[in-house]
């Protein structure tokens, strides 16, 4: 019978990687696999709908910039939190963000319920130069956002990238109808992948988000996916005890 | 593991030999370290017990420790320990704790509860928590405001109104200023023209002839200033235009100009590209009715209201 020597592990490396691995992996499978099987994980609440082309985009900008680094989209359960950023943040709120922006570093506020809490113009101004707005901010300034057009040829592209890790991003007519029973009419549109640059172009035009109608600045798309953040779901149509139930 | 020995210390080794000399002793670990252990091992099953612990199948062990609530229909709940359930008892809690104060000041006159010296302590605490977290982003800490961007708070000037009653509306519905662009209706010695004006109005150095023409322009059919401004340019408060006959400005950066043609330059500005953007959101529904009328209470107070 094998007998087993902790010598056989230490001088063979293959085998120590493999059970490195195995030994890791335990932490994973114990506190992840879980969720994929429990059936209390993910609240059923109305109005969670994949971020639009612009928003996407706005999305991606946030991503790239770098502002996770600072900033959390995560209010955890606690009164000082709710207090300060508004009802903590759902599950299934970020069911469709690919990756998830939760984050633990807060240098700067969490932004999980930052959405129609300062107008459009605040914003452009705070990322121009936060200072000007908030003298204590330590944020630098991102000045490039209003006079960078925003590239959205390929966000057809982008989305049809999220479609394949699950987001109902539509390129059928059969999809198309899906998602209008799914989200109602008005969402099905802007989640339609053929019309993803003209719905793009008309939200940023109808939104002014950057306040400069005559063109489409990676500014107007920061400023829509902010704007969208936490908004979804309308709070006072659920009851805070369906909530706890979930967890 | 094997072959274990002693070393010439008498220290127990692994019996591993590595150039011949090197070897790894097995020294025993501490006896606190080794209890201090065994106590985590035990604290992990109080644990198990006490909080939700171990997945089994599409669900879990929930634990023995519960939390009590009360529900929409007003009834007591209990549902087993979880962070949520524990934030609805701890909000709920806090919230009768705070009821006396906000029953008092929702159920008085706004006048009533300034007279109160307690009741108008209680505002002044949970108004500054309130206005730091929510309003200070625009306004500024201490309702300052900004030149060019967001009105000044803390003086006796009032776009909408300083009433309670107005004050109350401008937060719970939002607000949006508009002015329409005049760079297309007007050339541009009229908009100068009625720049000079407006800053005569202001008690600011003007081109008095300059100043002259403006004021006709002003009650003119061609630029109808006085439309939203008023015959007096006093401005009207239901629509939130500005009183251009006082020394306040918010959108045209006068006091920050150097000189006169600064100035002129600053009101040429907003005439030509009009406003768009004073928008304040609506907070009804972020805040509650309550935190509504504590703001409504600390604005007020601020500029010492109307």
């Amino acid at each position: 019978m094998f007998k087993f020597k902790h010598e056989s592990l230490e001088t063979n490396t293959g085998l120590l990687l493999v059970g490195t691995m195995l030994a890791i992996s335990i932490g994973g499978l114990v506190e992840i696999a879980p969720l994929f099987l429990i059936d209390d994980t993910m609240e059923k609440v109305d109005g969670v709908r994949p971020y639009t082309p612009l928003e996407q985009r706005g999305r991606d900008i946030y991503i790239r910039e770098g502002c996770y680094t600072c900033h959390s989209q995560m209010i955890r359960p606690f009164r000082d939190e709710q207090l300060r950023y508004g009802h903590y943040s759902l599950a299934a709120e970020s069911k469709y963000d690919h990756p998830f922006q939760w984050g633990s570093k807060r240098t700067g506020p969490d932004l999980a319920r930052v959405g129609g809490k300062y107008s459009n113009e605040w914003h452009v101004q705070h990322l121009i130069q936060p200072k000007s707005v908030v003298p204590e901010s330590v944020m630098p300034n991102y000045p490039w956002l209003i006079e960078t057009p925003l590239d959205y040829s390929d966000v057809g592209a982008r989305m049809r990238a999220l479609r394949t890790v699950g987001v109902p991003y539509s390129t059928t007519q059969a999809e198309y109808d899906q998602n209008v029973k799914e989200f109602g009419a008005e969402v099905a549109v802007q989640l339609h992948i053929p019309d993803a640059q003209r719905n793009l172009v008309k939200q940023a035009q109808e939104g002014n988000f950057d306040g400069d109608r005559s063109s489409i600045s990676e500014m107007d798309a920061l400023v829509a996916y902010l704007q969208v953040l936490g908004t979804m779901v309308d709070f006072s149509k659920v009851a805070p005890e369906d909530l706890v139930k979930f967890r | 593991m094997a072959n274990e020995q002693q070393t010439s210390q008498g220290v127990q080794t692994t019996g591993h030999v590595w150039d011949g000399d090197l070897q790894e002793f097995n020294n025993p670990l501490p006896v606190w370290w080794t209890y201090g252990f065994y106590a985590t091992i035990v604290f992990a099953l109080v644990y198990w017990f006490y909080y939700p612990s171990w997945p089994v199948g599409s669900g879990f062990l929930k634990g023995m420790g519960s939390e009590t609530y009360v529900n929409a229909q007003g009834e007591e709940e209990s549902w087993h320990w979880n962070t949520r359930a524990k934030l609805l008892r701890e909000t709920q809690e806090a919230a009768a704790q705070q009821k006396p104060w906000f029953d008092k000041i929702a159920s008085l006159p706004y006048e009533q509860v300034t007279k109160d010296a307690e009741l108008s302590s209680f505002v002044q605490s949970a108004g500054r928590a309130l206005f730091s977290d929510n309003c200070a982003g625009c306004h500024q800490t201490g309702g300052a405001g900004k030149i060019g961007h967001y009105p000044n708070l803390a003086d006796d000037n009032w776009i909408y109104g300083g009433s309670f009653d107005k004050i109350h509306e401008t937060i719970a519905q939002g607000r949006h200023g508009y002015m329409p662009p005049y760079a297309e209706a007007l050339d541009a010695a009229q908009v100068d023209a009625l720049a000079h004006y407006v800053l005569s109005l202001g008690g600011e150095q003007a081109d008095a002839a300059k100043a002259a023409q403006g004021k006709d322009l002003f009650h003119s059919h061609a630029a109808a200033c006085y439309y939203c401004h008023g015959n007096d340019a006093k401005g009207r408060m239901d629509i939130g235009s500005a009183n251009l006959t006082d020394k306040v400005w918010l959108w045209a950066d006068v006091p920050g100009a150097a000189d006169t043609a600064g100035k002129v330059a600053a009101v040429r500005k907003v005439i030509a590209g009009g406003l768009d953007s004073g928008v304040m959101p609506a907070w009804e529904g972020r805040l509650s009715e309550e935190q509504i009328r504590v703001l409504t209470l600390y604005v007020h107070e601020l500029g010492g209201g109307k």
